[in-house]
Order: C-alpha cells, then structure tokens, then sequence
C-alpha cells in the first residue's frame, strides 16, 4: 500500500510517486491528507485523486483541504492562505463536494489513517515528538498509525515500556515492522519537501510481510515551480520547491 | 523455562549439542545439515522469570544479521523464526580460536597482541563501514577464522544505523558488557561507532596487562566512575609494554569520543605499522592522573556531553561519491599526483562529495606466506596505509573519505563492480602513457571506460615533447 502526505496541488510530484509505487507493485493507495494549498495544480491534483478514491483508495481530510472550503482551520501563514483563497477560485463545485465529503479518519484492519494527530484530528495538532506521537498512537490504538502534517518523514515505534521513540528513515531501506510493537509513520511531503532534499517523499507499506520502506522521488520541480510563478502565486512558494527548505 | 532437549525437531532443524547456555539466549550445534556450511540454531530464552531484553535482542540480532552483507566477518544468518510464535536463528557455526584463550593467558607479547586485534579492528571497521555498531565487544564474541580473521558475533545488543533502534528503549540499566562499556554508552548513546573503539582498548588493556582496565563494575556508580578516572598505565603494571602499546591502547580508551581514533580502520593501520606512530605524552605515562585532576574531572563529569554520532557512512543523499582508482603497484608519482589534483578539483567545487579511493589486489590465496607482510591480513594493512598515504595531502576529513582494498584477478571488473553496489557518481582512473610495460594497465582503463555505471575520467600526466 502506498501512502502520500501533504501534496499541495503539485501534480508533477504525486505524479512521479504514483509512478515509482507502481513500478514497485502498489495496488492499494491512500492519501492522508492536505491534497490542495501552496501549489499550482490544485484541479488536477483533486480529479486525480477522486479517480483513485472511486477504486478504493483511501483519502483524508488534510487542515489546506478543509481551508479550501471554507472551513475554519486556525491560523495559517501569509502565504499559505494567499494560495488559498486563490485554489478556492479555481475549485468547481465537483471538487469542493469531494473534499466536503472527506472524513478526518479511516480506520481499516489494523491501521488508523489520519492527517494530523489522532487524538483531536481536528484540531490539526503536529506530531513533532514523542510525546504528541504517544498521544496520538494510544487514541489511535491501532497497530499503525499513517499520518503526514509534520513534512519530514518519521517512524515512531513503541517500546516494551509503552513509550515511542523517534527514527529517522534511511530512504530505500525496508524497516521489518513487527506486528507486536505498534507503529506511527509519518510518511513525508510529497508536493512540498522541507528538509534541504527537493526529491518528493512517500512511503510503501507491506502489509503482509510487515515492511514499511520509505521513498525519496526526484521528479520535475523545476516545472511546477514554475506553474507557481505564471499562476501568480507567491515567490517563496516556487523557491521552496527549488531548493526543499 | 528449560532449554529444549537436544534431538528436538524445530521447523525441520534437528537439535544437537547444547553448546551454549547464555543469559539471553541457548545456542545448539544443528544435526544432519547438508549445505556447505556447519550450522548452529540459538534459541532466546523467553518466557517467566527471564528478562525482557532477551525478546528485543533477539529482534535486534535477525535485523542487523538479516541486514549484512555477506562478508567473512560475521556469521552468515541461515533462517530464522517468527517472535511471535517460534523465534530461533539459523547461523554458520564459525570455528576457530576464541579471543578468550587469548585473554585468558594474558599478558602475551606486544606482537601477538598486534597481530590479532589488527584483525579485530579491521572486523570492526568493515560493520562500521555498514552503519552497525557492536556495542557489546567482548573477549567472549570474537573468533578468528584458520586464515587470521576476526569474526564478531552475537549481535544482539548491536545497532544499525538504518533501522529503529529496538534496544534504545528505558531499561534500567545500559545494556552490554560493563567491562568495557564506553563513556557514551554509559549515558544512552547507541550511535557512535567510536564506543567500539573505546571497548577494543579495553580487550588491548585486558590483553596486555591481565587485568581490566575499570575492574568489573556492579553497580551504575562503580560504572560510571570510568568518565573521570583514568585506568592505571598498562606499562605501570607490566613494564615491558612498548611505548607505541600503551600509545594505542590509550588512545582507544579516551573518556571523550572526539579524542579517540575516529574509525578502527586506523587502529588496524597503527597496530601493524608500530615503527610509524606519533607518540604522545600517552606512550610514557607512569601512573594515574594526580588526585586535583581527578577531583576536577569527577565535577566536571557531570556536565560531560560527548560528540554526537558521526553521520551515517552509507546514508544515500545528494552527497556525490566519487570512486577514485589507485594502483598501488606501480608507484607512479607524478600518475598519483596528477589524479590527486583531479580530486582537489572535484572537492573544490563541491564541499559534499566524498572520495572512495580503492585499490585491487589478486585475492589473498594467491599469495599465502610465512611473513607477516605476505598474510592476508598484512597485506591488507600495507594497502590501506598506501592509500591513506596518497590521500593525506587532500586534508579531508575523516568522514569525507575512504579506502578500500579489493580483492580480485579482474581489476576493472572488481572497480566496476565496487561502483555498482555503492552508487558511485564518477569515477576517477589513471592511465600510463602508452609503454609496453604498461600495456595491461591501460586495458583496465579502457574496460572500466566501457563498463562503468558512471561518468569516468582517465587522467593523465600532460605529456610536452
């Protein structure tokens, strides 16, 4: 199962993602949320998406998508709600329906998938450490928790003694994920990397041999920079992708 | 919970000999295995009354085995079974000497003791190179091979730098052999490379005095005291320790990680290369540091934060390697220096890229000797001490650069190889003029230009006539 996080309407880099997942033998998607914001392509990005819902993939309400339609999500930075309000002008209403339809968790055997932390998924919390990742795992209880929000890819994994401890990934590695011990992956950007590498992330999870890899994909940034640029969006927003910070 | 009885069938293993009854763990010869390898089944001990480290070490000892590359030092893991319902690992029984007959018999000579933890060392750099750190070295987990070798085991308290660290959990006390334990490890820290280092000057203290350099701490205060006590001299305690010895030794066991060798491949290089080391005020130290240091040490103690862990040696990011072909056979200097020029301007222009300079030799059963110089494992040392040499005046930093010795008939089929698994970005080879001695040289040129994954360049020394 290939999971995505944070796409924010950049179709050249969910495009590369969903490609390379493929490539492995992907047949099961989700998307965690934050499928709009920042980027250019927030119509592509949405009708791609909603073809992959109406298979079956799983899909979350993410704090942008719920911005997108008018909801109340808290504060948001300058240029996050410029490109906001600019995405809801280009939203038909097919597109503002599926998002309004999105619920903010999905709960599937033994997983729980959610945007933000589980444990008051509305209120948008981000799990920066281990003691919002506890929270978040024991309110889930679940075997695994699949999640996005923070941008950086992290893998929290619970000790004998109850408490999670961070780890931060090697890309391309797969970590055995032992059913007995309970999970929390944070499965990184994959429109909008922010941690000095512009590749996109995503992670793959095999459910059935209990393997959670997780990727990082180059892909054609320089052209949904550029998208950002002629949309008119704010500068800051195409650089960010040039450079991954 | 009792150990299974030998003859005991487990997923078509059959039990022989219980060769072993550890804390954690019963380790059994296996019976009627016809592969090519001896094999060996360890059970960990679970269940009432056992300790809850045993199911953790045993996850951790199948992911950092699973995880290895193949390679002569560590056991190859054969199978293994599920936690939940019946964990056990299949892996090569390793014959040979255990460093305990060793350690037992100590103190031995200066030159034995160079000899076999030259092999220690290269062991332990060659896991260190693959993210893992031991983190329970001890006399108990070493074997040499009939060809010199030194093979680790027991992995169980190990970490791998690509993985979840299992063991880095809140047990109450720092897991792993206290002998030997390093300053770092004593307070959590389950990254650092360098604590292999500190617990290999504790086996070269052990080996050359007899005795243990901290004693054998039993409580966290008698543990933690290493952090500003310094260890008696080994030379105080036997006097004919050889002032590069006690150097070596001294130097593995510095309290802060920042001061110790930073790989155990340039221990290896010092204990096969005594005559070339720089003594220091270590070499002739007599007794203990005076009581007002170590008062000062003990206060200072408390406030001691050791370096963080070097970064990971094979972390893929955007760092460019580039793979920079010696031959150490022919010693052509201005070759040499001309390809060191190239790299100077690689590193000029990129302050990330690290330099892999790698030198292939015919594999050592070709060349078996009596000498200390014609042994593998000598042989091996000379290489790597050439290739440090070329690469000294590049000053980069230790984490920048590495060397490697590759053992093939095929030189530019082995460099190619080499570029291969490790993701070499380009590829720097020198190439002779065209003389007739040189003529098979030039085709190890040509052959690594038509093969390689990667962009090569062929430097040459300008010719002006």
């Amino acid at each position: 199962m290939a999971l995505f996080a944070d796409i924010h309407s950049n179709l050249e880099a969910i495009t590369a993602c969903l490609h390379h997942a493929r490539s492995l033998g992907a047949d099961r998607f989700a998307f965690l949320g934050d499928l709009v914001g920042y980027g250019a392509d927030p119509v592509a990005v949405l009708d791609l998406i909603e073809r992959y819902a109406a298979d079956g993939a799983v899909v979350v309400l993410g704090n942008h998508d719920a911005a997108a339609i008018g909801r109340d999500t808290g504060a948001l930075n300058q240029n996050a709600r410029t490109a906001i309000t600019w995405s809801q002008g280009k939203l038909g209403a097919s597109q503002r329906a599926f998002l309004a339809g999105l619920p903010l968790t999905v709960r599937q055997d033994d997983i729980l998938f959610v945007h933000a932390s589980a444990a008051v998924p509305e209120e948008w919390t981000y799990v920066s450490g281990a003691v919002e990742a506890e929270r978040s795992m024991k309110a889930a209880a679940a075997g695994f928790v699949f999640c996005g929000h923070v941008h950086e890819q992290m893998l929290y994994y619970a000790g004998a003694d109850g408490h999670p401890m961070p780890f931060r990934p090697v890309a391309g590695t797969p970590i055995p994920t032992a059913r007995h011990r309970q999970w929390l992956a944070i499965v990184g950007s994959a429109g909008q990397p922010r941690d000095e590498n512009n590749a996109a992330c995503y992670a793959l999870a095999d459910l059935e041999r209990a393997r959670l890899t997780f990727f990082r994909v180059p892909y054609d940034y320089r052209q949904a920079a550029q998208k950002i640029r002629a949309a008119g969006l704010p500068e800051r927003l195409a650089i960010r992708l040039e450079r991954g910070n | 919970m009792a150990p299974p009885e030998p003859g005991t069938e487990i997923d078509g293993f059959r039990l022989g000999e219980l060769m072993h009854v550890g804390t954690m763990a019963w380790v059994y010869r296996l019976l009627g295995t016809d592969g090519p390898l001896p094999l060996i089944m360890k059970i960990p001990r679970l269940g009432a009354g056992e300790r809850a480290v045993n199911v953790v070490s045993f996850e951790q000892c199948r992911l950092v085995l699973g995880a290895l590359a193949q390679g002569p030092h560590y056991p190859t893991l054969v199978a293994y079974g599920d936690v939940e319902t019946t964990p056990y690992l299949v892996m090569e029984f390793v014959e040979g000497e255990r460093l305990i007959e060793w350690t037992q018999r100590a103190p031995i000579p200066a030159p034995d003791i160079a000899r076999i933890a030259t092999a220690l060392a290269l062991a332990l750099d060659e896991i260190h190179r693959q993210d893992v750190v031991h983190l329970d070295l001890k006399a108990t987990n070493v074997i040499f091979r009939e060809n010199g070798k030194a093979v680790l085991i027991d992995f169980g308290l190990s970490h791998h730098g690509h993985y979840p660290d299992l063991l880095a959990e809140e047990f109450r006390y720092p897991v792993g052999n206290w002998e030997y334990m390093s300053p770092e490890q004593i307070l959590g820290i389950r990254c650092d490379p360098r604590s292999d280092i500190f617990a290999l000057g504790g086996l070269l203290y052990e080996l050359a005095t007899g005795q243990q350099p901290f004693g054998r701490p039993q409580s966290m205060a008698h543990l933690r005291r290493r952090l500003y006590r310094d260890p008696v001299p080994p030379a105080a305690l036997v006097a004919t320790t050889p002032p590069w010895l006690q150097e070596i030794i001294l130097h593995c066991l510095e309290v802060d990680n920042r001061r110790r060798y930073a790989s155990a491949a340039e221990v290896a290089i010092d204990l096969a290369n005594p005559g070339q080391i720089a003594l220091t005020d270590r070499a002739v130290k007599r007794r203990r540091s005076s009581w007002t240091t170590t008062l000062f040490h003990r206060m200072s103690a408390d406030r001691f934060v050791p370096a963080p862990c070097p970064p990971l040696a094979m972390q893929s990011s955007d760092a460019p390697i580039v793979l920079v072909a010696i031959d150490c056979m022919q010693g052509d200097e201005p070759l040499l220096e001309a390809l060191r020029e190239a790299v100077r301007r690689i590193a000029a222009v990129n302050d990330r890229c690290r330099i892999a300079c790698a030198t292939v030799v015919p594999p050592a059963a070709a060349l078996e000797g009596e000498g200390e110089q014609a042994t593998a494992t000598g042989r091996h040392i000379k290489h790597l001490v050439t290739l440090r040499q070329w690469a000294r005046p590049l000053e980069l930093p230790e984490e920048r650069l590495t060397c490697h010795v590759l053992e093939s008939d095929k030189p530019a089929a082995a460099l190619v190889d080499y570029a291969t698994v490790n993701e070499v970005d380009e590829m720097l080879i020198g190439a002779p003029h065209r003389l007739a001695s040189v003529r098979l040289f030039l085709s190890v040129a040509e052959s690594v230009v038509r093969d390689a994954p990667c962009s090569v360049k062929v430097v040459r020394v300008p010719r002006h006539d």
